[in-house]
């Protein structure tokens, strides 16, 4: 028997690959920002909030940490509209919303950990020196103890982005116009499935690829100091 | 005017008592080297000056600050209070320059050209001024205990406070660090060191006070404290540390 | 129209067997082939820890949602009709494999060099070094990640519904368009979830924390 490849086909609808490899990373880059943004404050109370606090982010984190992204994609796309219709209002929040709060929230409970993690190896005289300097407890927070945390698990974070990143695949099921959707709708049109999720596959990996070397790049012009330890006089 | 009144201060770490009933006053202008064998309360003495430590009673007024730990408070009397750690505690992600601009821009609202004159001015104190740009980690240890003190200098402090500031540091670089505590004490700064360099003590200070078990044992002026020792644990800590 | 009900939930807890019996064949073959990944990641030949660092790097670079179409098309392409759960299980298998022999390797790495060293020097052979000296210690680490990602794998078996195997997941879907209570049906199944997950995570947390302690 044969088996014949044909990209040809695929290659014509180029453009629905463009915009869905522009809405993948823009979905990406929009949830992974809020995502941390939940993960830093987040993490600062499970350090220094009060007890109810931090069992309510406990809570929240090992909620999302166990049980699968695709329960809590739906309970946003199918749960959150219901929800709000009870509550009265007349709303339909698009599914592109709709994915950002369900993958903003999922990765805020992951990144909380990891930033966890980086907060709590800051020493605590690092602490003690800023507050005999006079700073502000936010101040301490946001100028001494969170940037050498971020930067202390900044591999891990970044590694936590290319699986959040691969991961948006799943937002085609809520209809959001991304990469994997493209290759829905080309397979389609094509009837060339393994084509169609073929070639986009390799788009996934090289996005993948190209984000590492990225936030490699990135790490030697943001974080100079953990480069610079030599000529010691 | 006494620039550090202290009052029956008593703290303990649960039932353990680590300072009791001790009393002192320092004048503006004069250095006060607090003595002791190793848990014998001195570092949490002087922690107990900035606030970084709670005393259970007694009352501690710094550069005319009643000790307060209300939060704002306690940053009112710590910007006038500078203290200077013996793990140097210099910022890893900042450099030489931002390390010591932070604090008087955060708190003191200076503008970041004057922020970088005062670190000029301050490092130059301390003889760093070609260190600016540096990071903490290309420095040595030595260097980075005078940025630590170049740090503090910043926010103009009425007290500077040393806790055992050349411990960590290899004996040849803990001249630099003593010369550099020698010149401001000479200019009139008044500070409390915790130390175990006695040279220092006996050249430098204008007063001595010997902690033993919490309580303040013996003190005096180093001439003739140190000439004269009255109490058996002063003779024998004199005699083990040479 | 059905209304949610306990009939409802019996139907989600019986469809939760074959989220189960996936995760841990999934555990089973992945990690088989997982630990040769690992072993060929280690090893002391050039070529082989290129390919298996090639084969890690394309499992762990890709969705998985990609590599369930890729291998329910491509076996379909070249004329096998499988049942969806037959593909469901080989994808999520190569994906297994690449992950636990990434974390494995990691593992291997952790115990000393001098351990290999003085394993040399008794002249074990190689295998027996493997065998007798590093494996017991690497596994002593490996248990708490090993763990952690036996719940990756429960949470992820959930993707094969896309493709149409009848797990927890698909049996939700069907539920709420029969009965159109997504919050209740949702709830339930992350209910179920949660159930099975957590524990998991807690005893992975615990050895890990003893891991922490002992060394």
């Amino acid at each position: 028997m044969d088996i014949v490849f044909q990209f040809g086909p695929v290659f014509k609808r180029m453009d629905l690959i463009i915009d869905g490899v522009t809405m993948t990373i823009q979905v990406a880059l929009l949830s992974t920002f809020l995502g941390f943004l939940i993960g830093i404050i987040c993490a600062r109370i499970r350090i220094e909030g009060s007890k109810k606090a931090k069992f309510v982010v406990a809570c929240y984190v090992e909620f999302i940490r166990n049980t699968p992204f695709l329960v809590q994609l739906f309970m946003f796309a199918f749960g959150l509209p219901q929800f709000v219709a009870l509550l009265g209002f007349n709303i339909r929040p698009s599914p592109y919303y709709l994915a950002i709060i369900a993958l903003s929230i999922n990765l805020g409970a992951y990144s909380t950990e990891i930033i966890r993690a980086g907060l709590e190896a800051i020493p605590k005289s690092q602490i003690e020196a800023a507050q005999g300097l006079a700073l502000t407890p936010f101040q301490i927070f946001s100028r001494i103890s969170l940037p050498p945390a971020i930067a202390k698990v900044y591999p891990a974070l970044s590694s936590q982005f290319i699986l959040h990143m691969l991961g948006t695949s799943v937002i085609s099921t809520i209809s959001v116009q991304e990469l994997t959707l493209s290759a829905g709708r080309i397979q389609s049109e094509t009837f060339r499935a393994f084509e169609s999720y073929f070639i986009v596959t390799a788009i996934y990996f090289a996005l993948a690829i190209a984000f590492r070397i990225i936030f490699k790049l990135a790490a030697r012009f943001a974080l100079p100091w953990l480069h610079k330890t030599t000529n010691r006089s | 005017m006494s620039i550090i009144k202290i009052n029956n201060l008593s703290k303990s770490f649960g039932n353990l008592e680590v300072l009791y009933n001790i009393s002192f006053e320092l004048e503006a202008g004069e250095s006060l080297v607090l003595l002791g064998r190793s848990g014998s309360g001195k570092s949490t003495l002087l922690r107990c000056l900035n606030g970084l430590e709670r005393v259970n009673t007694g009352d501690i007024t710094v550069a005319g600050h009643k000790m307060d730990y209300e939060s704002s408070k306690l940053r009112l009397l710590r910007n006038d209070v500078g203290i200077v750690f013996q793990q140097y505690n210099l910022f890893p992600h900042l450099t030489v320059a931002a390390n010591i601009a932070l604090a008087p821009r955060l708190v003191r609202k200076v503008s970041k050209s004057d922020a970088l004159t005062l670190a000029k001015e301050v490092l130059g104190q301390v003889g760093l001024l070609e260190k600016i740009d540096a990071y903490p980690s290309q420095l040595s240890g030595g260097q980075q205990q005078r940025v630590a003190i170049a740090r503090s200098l910043a926010m103009k402090p009425k007290v500077m406070l040393f806790d055992e500031v050349t411990s960590a540091l290899d004996p040849e670089l803990t001249g630099e660090v003593l010369d550099v505590m020698e010149k401001l004490a000479k200019s009139g700064m008044a500070m409390v060191v915790v130390t175990h360099e006695m040279a220092f003590a006996k050249k430098v200070s204008d007063r001595v006070i010997f902690l033993h078990n919490g309580r303040i044992t013996e003190t005096g002026n180093p001439d003739e404290i140190f000439s004269s020792p009255k109490t058996p644990e002063f003779k024998t800590f004199l005699g083990a540390v040479g | 129209m059905r209304s949610f009900g306990l009939n409802e939930i019996w139907y989600m807890l019986q469809a939760t067997q074959w989220t189960l019996y996936l995760s841990i064949l999934t555990f089973v073959l992945g990690g088989s082939v997982g630990f040769f990944i690992a072993l060929a990641r280690c090893s002391r030949s050039r070529l082989l820890r290129a390919i298996s660092g090639l084969y890690i790097q394309i499992f762990q670079s890709t969705p998985l949602l990609m590599q369930l179409f890729l291998i329910f098309f491509g076996l379909s392409l070249i004329g096998f009709r499988l049942p969806v759960l037959v593909a469901g299980s080989i994808a999520l298998t190569f994906w297994a494999s690449a992950f636990l022999g990434e974390i494995w390797r990691g593992c291997i790495e952790a115990v000393p060099e001098q351990q290999t060293e003085a394993a040399d020097s008794l002249a074990l052979t190689p295998w027996q070094q493997l065998r007798y000296v590093i494996l017991p210690q690497a596994s002593k680490i490996a248990l708490p990640p090993t763990i952690g990602f036996f719940v990756q794998i429960i949470k992820n078996t959930s993707l094969t519904s896309i493709i149409g195997v009848t797990e927890l997941m698909r049996a939700s879907t069907n539920m709420n368009n029969a009965t159109f209570e997504p919050m209740k049906v949702l709830a339930v199944a992350s209910l179920i979830y949660f159930a099975t997950c957590y524990p998991l995570s807690l005893i992975s947390r615990k050895l890990e924390n003893k891991l922490n302690v002992d060394h």
